[in-house]
Order: structure tokens, then sequence, then C-alpha cells
């Protein structure tokens, strides 16, 4: 081998060398600030983490102890229904979209989904507060939801198009020619065959919203009492950490650790669901 | 001469303003496998695609004339009544992905929510595999997905599939393109199986095999039909220069 290109190639390897380094290194950069989040978080909230945590209300001050139950229940209650109620309507819009990529309504639902995605989460917890809270006259767990399943449509129906677009022409092909009427072939092989893109992007979108306090100030409001009234108002985990976070009381601020771990675990374990879901359902085309 | 299985009269069809099939006259006889060859963009594929309307399903896409099905105008079925009588097999394999063996072969069944006791449904399946020469190879797993089948078992599979709905007519559009010769030769010996029960219709841009597995065959041209003839005289004695022309290789 000539001795320049020789001294050509050892040169491109180290380059290669030195650019992988870097790439590394950036990727160690953005890693970090999670990793010390997670674990200033777990060395916080761990202390505060018995079964009494999870099962008794708040205590009135200057009483120690004391738990979340009221918000656990709360959050649950609160983003279930927010699923209730943005899942039909994401996955309509999604499968419009993916079926009609240039029909009329496309392009607006398109423009609102930007627009959407681009809201303050504070600006849709003030239109639930003019659409349920005044006419209702009362801060109620419904009128949260509502903020919350505005909050994820965005993120669901854009999932949820990615994988319904992929859907082979072949294989619709193949139902119709069954003599499969559409709106079957859309129900039982169009939607059976992209489920692990439709459900990954509920459970991503569920993990957007979950930690969500600005929407729930003006409707779901908080409440120290455990309650299952979606008409009442409601307390939920980000709610009890913003309110505990900013009293001057340090068992409220143990509590708010606590109840920032147990966010923190339900996100990633959402995420972790769904993946195991991509990885079990998807279907290669 | 018995009434014939599928009647074509004075039939066109149009992408847009292209007209891709012109004024074909056509009488098909049951259980026979009838060819379908010419060169690419011919309309071969088009005027098969007529045959259960999946032509209609492009946007674009008009049709004029008739098609008779067993003397019935098939523009004047639902194209589900009368999809249900004309199978399809399509050039790429596709079993549906996510259904096992033994659902795929149901799949007009159960798509269509067409209620079945155990015991139909575990005959149609043998049945419909056993014809499509694929049981020996499946029956232990007909619990499994067939994505995992080679290329040849998902189109014998797909045909199994098609020939569970008991149709009329078998429409196979250049069904081994996407297919090893070994597998080609497996199907092509299955034609011969199922025309004893179906009526084949064969759309392929392979002359040889025409002329291996065809009682008849229409060669088409330009989107007409140029000549209609049993295989034998098609190839040794073709009426039509063009057909002449396009058997002894001046054009492809």
């Amino acid at each position: 081998m000539l001795l320049h290109t020789h001294i050509h190639i050892r040169r491109r390897q180290i380059r290669s060398q030195l650019v992988r380094t870097a790439i590394i290194l950036c990727t160690v950069l953005t890693l970090l600030p999670l990793l010390y989040i997670l674990a200033y978080i777990i060395r916080r909230g761990i202390g505060v983490m018995h079964l009494s945590f999870f099962l008794q209300l708040p205590k009135p001050v200057g009483e120690s102890g004391g738990g979340i139950a009221n918000a656990l229940v709360g959050s649950l209650l609160i983003v279930g229904m927010a699923t209730l109620m943005a899942v039909p309507v994401g996955i309509s819009s999604a499968l419009y979209l993916s079926e009609h990529p240039k029909g009329k309504l496309a392009g607006i639902i398109r423009i609102c989904l930007e627009v959407l995605t681009g809201i303050p989460s504070i600006v849709v917890g003030i239109v639930a507060y003019y659409w349920l809270v005044r006419p209702m006259g009362s801060f109620s767990a419904l009128s949260g939801s509502v903020a919350l399943a505005i909050m994820m449509l965005p993120i669901m129906i854009r999932s949820a198009e990615e994988t319904l677009k992929r859907f082979p022409l072949h294989l619709r092909e193949a139902s119709l020619a069954l003599g499969v009427p559409y709106y079957k072939t859309i129900l039982k092989v169009l939607l059976p065959c992209s489920l692990s893109g439709v459900v990954s992007g509920i459970m991503l979108s569920i993990a957007r919203v979950i930690g969500e306090t600005a929407p729930l100030l003006f409707t779901a409001f908080g409440n120290p009492y455990l309650t299952a009234n979606i008409f009442h108002p409601m307390h939920s985990l980000p709610l009890l950490i913003y309110n505990y976070a900013i009293s001057p009381y340090e068992n409220w601020h143990q509590l708010a650790w606590g109840a920032a771990m147990v966010l923190l675990v339900w996100i990633l374990l959402l995420n972790v669901l769904t993946r195991i879901m991509i990885r079990k359902w998807s279907v290669q085309y | 001469m018995e009434r014939p299985v599928l009647e074509v009269r004075h039939f066109h069809a149009w992408f847009g303003n292209h007209e891709v099939v012109r004024d074909v006259n056509l009488s098909l006889q049951r259980h026979k496998v009838i060819a379908i060859m010419g060169p690419s963009g011919c309309g071969k594929t088009t005027f098969l695609r007529c045959i259960n309307r999946m032509h209609e399903l492009a946007p674009d896409a008009r049709t004029q004339g008739e098609i008779l099905l067993e003397g019935e105008n098939i523009y004047q079925m639902s194209p589900i009544m009368l999809r249900l009588r004309v199978g399809m097999v399509f050039q790429r394999p596709n079993p549906f992905p996510h259904l096992t063996i033994y659902e795929n072969v149901l799949a007009g069944y159960l798509l269509n929510n067409i209620a079945l006791s155990r015991t139909e449904k575990d005959a149609i399946v043998e049945d419909s595999l056993r014809k499509a020469a694929l049981w020996n190879e499946v029956k232990d797993n007909l619990r499994k997905k067939g994505s995992f089948l080679s290329g040849g078992q998902q189109q014998r599979l797909c045909i199994a599939r098609a020939i569970a709905m008991k149709p009329d007519i078998l429409l196979l559009d250049e069904p081994t393109s996407a297919l090893d010769p070994i597998s080609t030769a497996g199907i092509e010996e299955l034609t011969q199986e199922l025309k004893k029960n179906y009526t084949l219709i064969l759309v392929t841009h392979n002359m040889q095999q025409a002329a291996r597995v065809s009682d008849d065959t229409a060669f088409f041209y330009m989107g007409e039909l140029v000549e209609f003839a049993p295989t034998r005289q098609m190839f040794t004695a073709p009426k039509d220069q063009r057909t002449q022309n396009y058997i002894t290789g001046r054009f492809s």
C-alpha cells in the first residue's frame, strides 16, 4: 500500500474516533440532568415511603405523618376520565387524518393540532374554567379532566396517525377483496395491526399530562379530603406537590418530595409499559 | 354449450382520462384456467381488478359496459357480495399479520362476522389448506402467526383464504412474480388441482407460464383484447399479427 494512502486512512480513523468520543460526551451531558433529578427526588422522597403514605389523608398542620391518598385517587380519576374523553376524539381524528390526508378537514385538524401544542397549559385551564366551572358554579374534577383531555389530543393524534399511515395498501386490498366492507376493514384489520402504535400514543399522552399542574389550578382546584365525586373539587398529585412545596412547613415539604417520587415512578412505569407493548404487539408488514 | 360463468360485453375501463381497457368482449367457461397475458401496461391487471370491482377503489376510476357473473350484472350487485363470490390472490403474498394461520384461512368469515360453529371452522380450514397444498406443512402450527411462513407458503395461505369462501371464480394477479422457482412450480401445479372446483383467471407477464398452466389464453395489447383462443392454438397458430409478434418475442 502506498504510504500516502496509509496515512490518509489512518487520519480518517482518528477523526472518526474523535467524533465518536464527542457524541458520547454530549449524550452523557444530556443524560446527566435527568439522572441528577431522578437521584435527587428519590433521595428526598424515599424517606416518607410507608404504607401509610399511600393510605392516609394529609394531616393538619402541626401533626406529623399523613399521606397522599386523596391526591393519588384524584389523579387516577382525573387522568382516567381525561383518557376516556380524549381517546374517542383522538383516535377518530387520527383515523381521519391517515385515511384522508388530503381531505378538506385534514388541513384544519392539522392547524388546530399545531396551535393546540403551542397553547400554554394554564390557558387550557382557563378555557375549561369558562366552559365548565363557571356555568356549573363549582370547581370540579370533571372540568380538570376536560382540560387534560384537550392537552392529550395532539400527542395522541400524532403518534396514532404515524402508525396508521404506515398500514400497507396490500393488506387493505386483501381485506376488501374478501368482501369485507370498508368500516370493518378499518375496525378489524387496520386498527388491530396498528394497535401497538395507537396504544403507545395513548400511554405517552397520559404520561405527558399526568404531571400537569397549571390546567388543574382553576378546574379541579384541590381538596384536602378523599372524594370520588367528579362534580366536586378533587385533589391530584401535581396540585398537592405545588401546594405543599410553597407551604412553610417541613412536614409538608417531605410529603411533596414523596408525591414527586410517586409521580416520577408512575411516569417511568407508563413509559416502560409502552415499550413492552410496542415490542409485544407490533406487527411486521 | 353450458352457460358461461363470466361474460364480458363491450367493457371499457379508465383511470381519469386514460382508457386502460378498451371494448373487451369475452366469455369464459367454468373449470378452466384462463391466462391473461400481455406486455406491461396492457391493461391486463386492471381488467382483472374490474371483475371483482377492485378497480373502482382508485379515486378517478371509471368503467363502461357489462360483466355478467352467472348471467348477473356485477355492476348491479353490491361489491361486498360480488367479492365473496370472486376471490382474489395478489402479486405479493398478503396474509394478515395480526391473525394466526387458522384465522387467516377463515378471514373472509371472521372479518365479515359470519358465524360458524367450531366443527364448520375446522372443516373449512382443513379443506381449504388441503386444496391449497399447504395442510401437511402447517397442520401443527395452525395457531401461529402467518408471517413466519416462507413466501411460497404465504401465497398458498392466501389461496386457501380465497377458496375458503367457495368462490365461483378465483382471480390470480401474477401470483408467482414474487416467488422463487420452486414455489412458482408449486403454485402452477396447484392451479391444475384447483380448476377441478373453481374457474381460475390468471394474469401473467410470463408467456411460458401461460403456456404451461392455462386452457385458454387471452392476449391483451394496449388495452385491447387482441385474441382469445385455446392456449395450444394461441401458441401454435395465432391469428393476429400482434399476437404472433408477442409470442415470438418481438416485443415484451
